[in-house]
């Protein structure tokens, strides 16, 4: 591994240049795209979880904000949890002022995405629709269309036939629910979730942070009410702001800072199908009916639907949500009816009272959090992480922070997303 | 599949059968109270990753609620008791010890 001095240019650049280097000299001179060091006795700030929102978050704290003397802790593998878990849709069409912010920061972050990070993330803005089935969600998507134009977020209201012309293999006179038209963002997608977390890591070892995985944080210590480090399963390091970044595991970590937050555990599961010609190259959301779909680069059908009801930690789901999901698809797509389903899996999802994530500062000093992302998060890993780094290295929230912070939900100021968070992606 | 036993009209029912109803023996409190309070029962739930209690209802069933303890990281389920109570009977919780010693919840254990 070169040795990173200051900067973060050091690392070969990928290129076409590259790629036709090392295939002359049969692919043998690849580097590893991060190092594995051991952990130091003490870092600046520590990140608890190598999600894509705590890679995110290390790699703005180092790029805007030159805090480089970081480690990022995770006890599994980078991106193995809810982020190499997700159905990868991308959207910014939320109905508030703050969710539309940051959402569209985020969106508007992944078209630079693998310029800025020289990792190609596959950000395809094929361009995303959530269909209305009922009169219901025809006023409430019209009504999320004014408001995103007032937000600057393009999106628009479309008719039935538009919905067709855009996705031919649907069945729009659907007989229980037929489409009565469509919130439409064009510029929403899909990326690939394994190279949003890999293009981060690469980026953070190489500003010199360090990447500790198989490492499991089992204690946050404080005195006089700031954070002084943790131990983990490979010592004890110590920190002077800890970054707690878990998504599921957020109650776990938040009980060993000695407060509780406002999140519950829940199970979310998505499927793909065996690999078929290309059929539909726009991302599909089907909120009444709780199914949503899109084909990736490698022709999968990629599923998904609603949450368990009840607290759940074990990456499992129940199957008669799959049966429900998979019934409301066969309906909206009558030609997927006998495709075959390859692989099917479930993550642990962190979800808030009003359906909006929490980036906040906590009871105790230089312990910040980030999570309440539950079925969404996904997209919003970019602008997240530029939140969170700010937070964590001024003290306080920036703009677009400073209305998740964990006390709304004693103040009473909701956020509430539960309509534009509908079916769970 | 997650079973339970309905207390009530003894039915072994599956999940398809039940409606979850999220964390039991909750302290409510309502107008008046402290924001603090408010908040922590309408939001800050226990979420334990390990044992829990829970409101489950038969809804496809006798349509009762009762309760239930569960492990959230094996879901295993310790038994089902009577939804009128502050607490699960002495025999779930000795069962619950048996198996995972020094568990607390709220104010029993
Ligand atoms: C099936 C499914 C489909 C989804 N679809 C979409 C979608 O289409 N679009 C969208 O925007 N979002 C979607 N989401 C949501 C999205 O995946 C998440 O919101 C997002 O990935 C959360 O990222 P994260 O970095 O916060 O969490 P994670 O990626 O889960 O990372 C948290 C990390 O913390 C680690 N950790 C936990 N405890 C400890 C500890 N004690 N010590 C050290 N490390 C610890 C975990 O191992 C994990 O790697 C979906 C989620 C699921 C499960
Ligand atoms: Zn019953």
């Amino acid at each position: 591994m070169p040795q990173p001095v200051g900067g973060f240019a050091l690392k070969k650049r990928y290129s076409v240049f590259a790629i036709a280097r090392e295939a002359a000299r049969h692919h043998l001179g690849w580097e590893r795209a991060w190092a594995s060091p051991a952990p130091k006795a003490k870092y600046d700030a520590i990140i608890v979880g190598a999600g894509g929102h705590g890679l995110a978050t290390a790699y703005y704290l180092g790029k805007n904000h030159g805090v480089r003397n970081v480690a990022i802790i995770e006890k599994g593998w980078l991106g193995g949890g809810n982020t190499g878990r997700n159905t990868t849709i991308i959207r910014s069409n939320y109905l508030q002022d703050p969710s539309a912010a940051i959402y569209e920061k985020s969106r508007s972050l992944y078209e630079g995405l693998s310029q800025d990070l020289n990792y190609n993330v596959m950000f395809s803005p094929r361009g995303v629709m959530m269909l209305a089935q009922t009169q219901h969600e025809i006023r409430g998507y019209q009504r999320t269309a004014y408001a995103n134009k007032l937000q600057g977020v393009d999106t628009e209201f479309i008719s039935p036939q538009r919905v067709k012309e855009l996705c031919p293999i649907m069945d729009i006179d659907g007989p229980r629910y037929p489409v009565l038209g469509a919130l439409w963002q064009p510029r929403g997608g899909t990326a690939r979730h394994d190279a949003v977390a890999w293009g981060y890591a690469r980026a953070c070892s190489d500003m010199g942070m360090d990447i500790i995985q198989q490492c499991e944080v089992t204690a946050i210590h404080q005195s006089q009410g700031k954070v002084t480090g943790v131990s983990t399963t490979k010592g004890e390091i110590s920190c002077d702001k800890l970054g707690v970044v878990v998504a599921g595991h957020s109650s776990v970590l938040a009980g060993m800072a000695g407060f509780r937050l406002p999140i519950e555990s829940l199970a979310l599961q998505a499927l793909v199908s065996e690999p078929i010609k290309p059929c539909m190259d726009v991302v599909v959301m089907a909120n009444t009916v709780h199914g949503y779909m899109s084909q990736s680069d490698k022709g999968e059908m990629v599923i998904g639907g609603g949450t368990d009801g009840f607290n759940n930690y074990t990456q499992r789901g129940s199957f008669h949500h799959i049966e429900e999901t998979v019934r409301a698809l066969v309906e909206t797509f009558p030609m997927i009816s006998r495709l075959k389903m390859l692989r099917q899996w479930g993550g642990i999802v962190d979800m808030t009272g009003d359906r909006s994530p929490i980036i906040s500062k906590t009871p105790v000093g230089n312990i910040f959090v980030n999570c309440g992302w539950g079925t969404g998060g996904f997209k919003a890993i970019p602008g997240s992480g530029w939140a969170m780094a700010e937070l964590m290295a001024k003290g306080e929230p920036g703009p677009l922070a400073a209305e998740f912070s964990m006390d709304r939900f004693r103040a009473g100021k909701f956020i509430d997303e539960s309509v534009a968070a509908g079916v769970a992606h | 599949m997650l079973t339970f036993t309905c207390p009530y009209c003894g039915v072994h029912a599956d999940e398809t059968e039940l409606a979850p109803g999220g964390e039991a023996h909750l302290k409510r409190f309502g107008p008046g109270s402290e924001d603090e309070a408010f908040e922590d029962y309408l939001f800050k739930r226990e979420n334990p990753k390990g044992m829990h209690f829970e409101r489950w209802r038969h809804a496809y069933g006798c349509g009762k609620w009762f309760l239930a303890a569960r492990c959230t990281t094996t879901l295993e389920v310790f038994g089902t008791y009577p939804a009128q109570t502050t607490e699960p009977p002495q025999e779930i919780k000795d069962k619950i010890s048996g198996k995972r010693p020094g568990w607390t919840w709220r104010l029993f254990s």
